[in-house]
């Protein structure tokens, strides 16, 4: 069976856009719930999850662990309720388990983890781990002679991690086309922004530097990020990396570009507010 | 007595396992010294090379481990220690079964000196939930017992040694070998001698010097540090009533502290330590260093005679 989906833009986008409304509908009351975790870097990748998720990725709910699923590898661990709310709408976890996010004995742990969540293929939590882990799937995938793709998700913070650039030398050298990384660049890490905190120029040309196809595009438009993942399953004699432009926060505007929500909840007022603007 | 070095029988196991078609080798460069490169000889398509970058191949041994595969990953012991986070956070924790390999582990690595003499590898990967941390004495043993590995579903750490020391086993006798099980070598009820790695010889050695002084002891090699055998250490304390530890390791953390946890919170006893006591190593030949630094056979049966008194 191939893993390959024609994706010809044939999906309803309306559908997909709705989808990634109420998964940050989700991402919000999860956070202010625990009160804690990560709204601004779910926020800013749900859109990119939402397609992943709904349109390309070979996983079933009803047998999380087949082995010849696709796999998605969230690096940035802390977008966890980005990666649950998903998991919900696929049917993977309840709306029940979306209530145990930080909750002792939940299944939500706070960073994504693969031995308490189905759905989850890699334990994260500590970043620059994950294009690593991705290649070792990868690898794996290819001495299998197995059509399944890995599909990592990494911050743009996240790549000041020098690991990283050991996976992505490692990956050319191995030639991985089954290795696709979507950079969720949203300009902003813990403390501030990217640019104050360490400058990453200009990250598309590391990328090419390294000897990846890169490919770049609006993390929020829901089109051009179907045409990426078209164009990542097109790229297969080496390992491709979409930089995908995303705004922290995006959908509740007191978050939007907002450093103070990369790993803080909402209040019970901002909560009314955030559920407003996401009707 | 044949002289062999440990890392040799990590290599030969390596051979032996390849039958085993889901048996990975990983490296980072430093195969000729792990001796990982005999498998990349003759299985060049199971052995994934990502050049100098030891994080990156804890995760992609952890990757191929969840694919199905069981990956053999190799350094230096203490190049190990450089992706220790990656070891906790994405092998421990996850409890997936990678077998990490740290060659040149101690002072007796020699005249590379202090930045290549990893001791106290044995103590923070004893520290980590999941983990099996063995530190076999011979190339014998740890052939014998990484071959045990291949069939276990959890992270495993070990230690080899660069130069080469009196062999302890052979084909026969290694059989009776098995993780987590302390190997009694001599038997006697004065003192117990707990050794492990290239000090299992000299612990020998020393328990010969002792019984011509009239002293008798017994010997264990524990090349498992962890899980510890508890239940020999238990017979053992009855039996002989003091414990002498000895590694090429820190005092600190490692065998000595180990078995100082165990004993101390169950059957207090006199307990004497010999390895390196909380310093770094420097360029020198290890037999020169064991010296230097109070771990010849002529301290142990000083330690040995000492804690006999003490009891």
């Amino acid at each position: 069976m191939s893993n390959k989906v024609d994706i010809n833009h044939q999906f309803d986008v309306d559908e997909l856009i709705e989808t990634a409304k109420r998964c940050r509908r989700e991402i919000v009351k999860m956070t202010h719930r625990a009160s804690a975790g990560h709204p601004g870097g779910s926020l800013s990748a749900i859109d990119i999850l939402v397609a992943l998720y709904k349109t390309r990725l070979n996983i079933d709910p009803e047998s999380p662990k087949q082995q010849n699923r696709d796999r998605f590898i969230m690096s940035k661990g802390h977008a966890s309720p980005a990666v649950y709310s998903i998991l919900y709408e696929m049917g993977f976890i309840s709306h029940d388990d979306l209530n145990s996010f930080r909750v002792m004995g939940g299944i939500c742990q706070g960073h994504v983890d693969m031995k308490w969540t189905p759905g989850v293929d890699f334990s994260a939590g500590s970043l620059g781990m994950g294009l690593s882990f991705g290649l070792g799937v990868s690898l794996a995938a290819t001495m299998d002679g197995s059509s399944r793709n890995s599909f990592v998700m990494l911050g743009d913070g996240e790549l000041q991690e020098g690991q990283i650039w050991e996976a992505a030398m490692a990956a050319v050298h191995h030639e991985t086309g089954n290795l696709n990384v979507i950079v969720d660049c949203n300009r902003i890490q813990n403390d501030d922004f990217v640019d104050n905190q360490l400058r990453m120029f200009d990250i598309a040309s590391k990328w090419r530097g390294f000897g990846w196809a890169v490919m770049e595009c609006d993390g929020h438009d829901m089109r051009e990020i179907l045409t990426a993942i078209e164009w990542l399953d097109s790229v297969t004699d080496r390992p491709a990396v979409v930089i995908a432009h995303t705004i922290k926060g995006k959908g509740v505007s007191f978050m939007e570009n907002n450093p103070s929500f990369h790993g803080a909840a909402p209040n019970d007022e901002q909560l009314a507010i955030a559920l407003e603007e996401l009707k | 007595m044949t002289n062999a070095a440990s890392r040799d029988g990590y290599g030969s196991a390596l051979i032996k396992l390849a039958s085993d078609p889901k048996v990975v080798v990983v490296e980072a460069d430093l195969g000729k010294s792990t001796k990982s490169q005999l498998f990349r000889k003759s299985h060049p398509d199971r052995t994934i090379s990502l050049g100098i970058s030891e994080q990156n191949m804890m995760l992609v041994s952890a990757g191929l481990a969840t694919s199905g595969y069981k990956p053999f990953a190799s350094t230096f012991a203490i190049f190990t220690e450089r992706a220790f986070e990656q070891v906790r956070n994405g092998i421990a924790r996850p409890n997936i079964p990678v077998h990490i390999c740290g060659s040149h582990g101690g002072v007796h690595t020699g005249t590379d000196g202090s930045s290549a003499q990893s001791i106290e590898d044995l103590a923070i990967y004893r520290t980590l939930p999941n983990m099996t941390v063995i530190h076999p004495s011979d190339d014998i043993s740890t052939e014998f017992l990484t071959i045990q590995l291949a069939d276990m579903n959890s992270p495993s750490y070990t230690r080899t040694a660069r130069n080469k020391t009196p062999r302890i086993y052979d084909e026969h006798s290694v059989t009776k070998l098995q993780i987590g099980k302390g190997a009694i070598l001599t038997e006697g009820s004065d003192v117990a001698i707990i050794a492990c790695g290239v000090m299992v010889s000299k612990a020998l050695q020393a328990s010969d010097e002792l019984k011509s002084q009239g002293i008798n002891s017994t010997v264990v090699d524990m090349h498992t540090i962890k899980p510890l055998d508890h239940e020999l250490l238990t017979q053992l304390s009855d039996k002989c009533g003091c414990f002498v530890t000895v590694e090429d390791h820190s005092i600190i953390g490692g065998l000595g502290g180990a078995v100082a946890e165990f004993l101390v919170s169950n059957m207090p006893c006199p307990l004497e330590r010999i390895g390196v006591n909380d310093h770094f190593g420097e360029s020198g030949q290890g037999e020169e260093l064991f010296i230097k630094y109070g771990m010849s056979v002529e301290h142990i049966v000083s330690s040995a005679k000492t804690v006999i008194s003490r009891k």
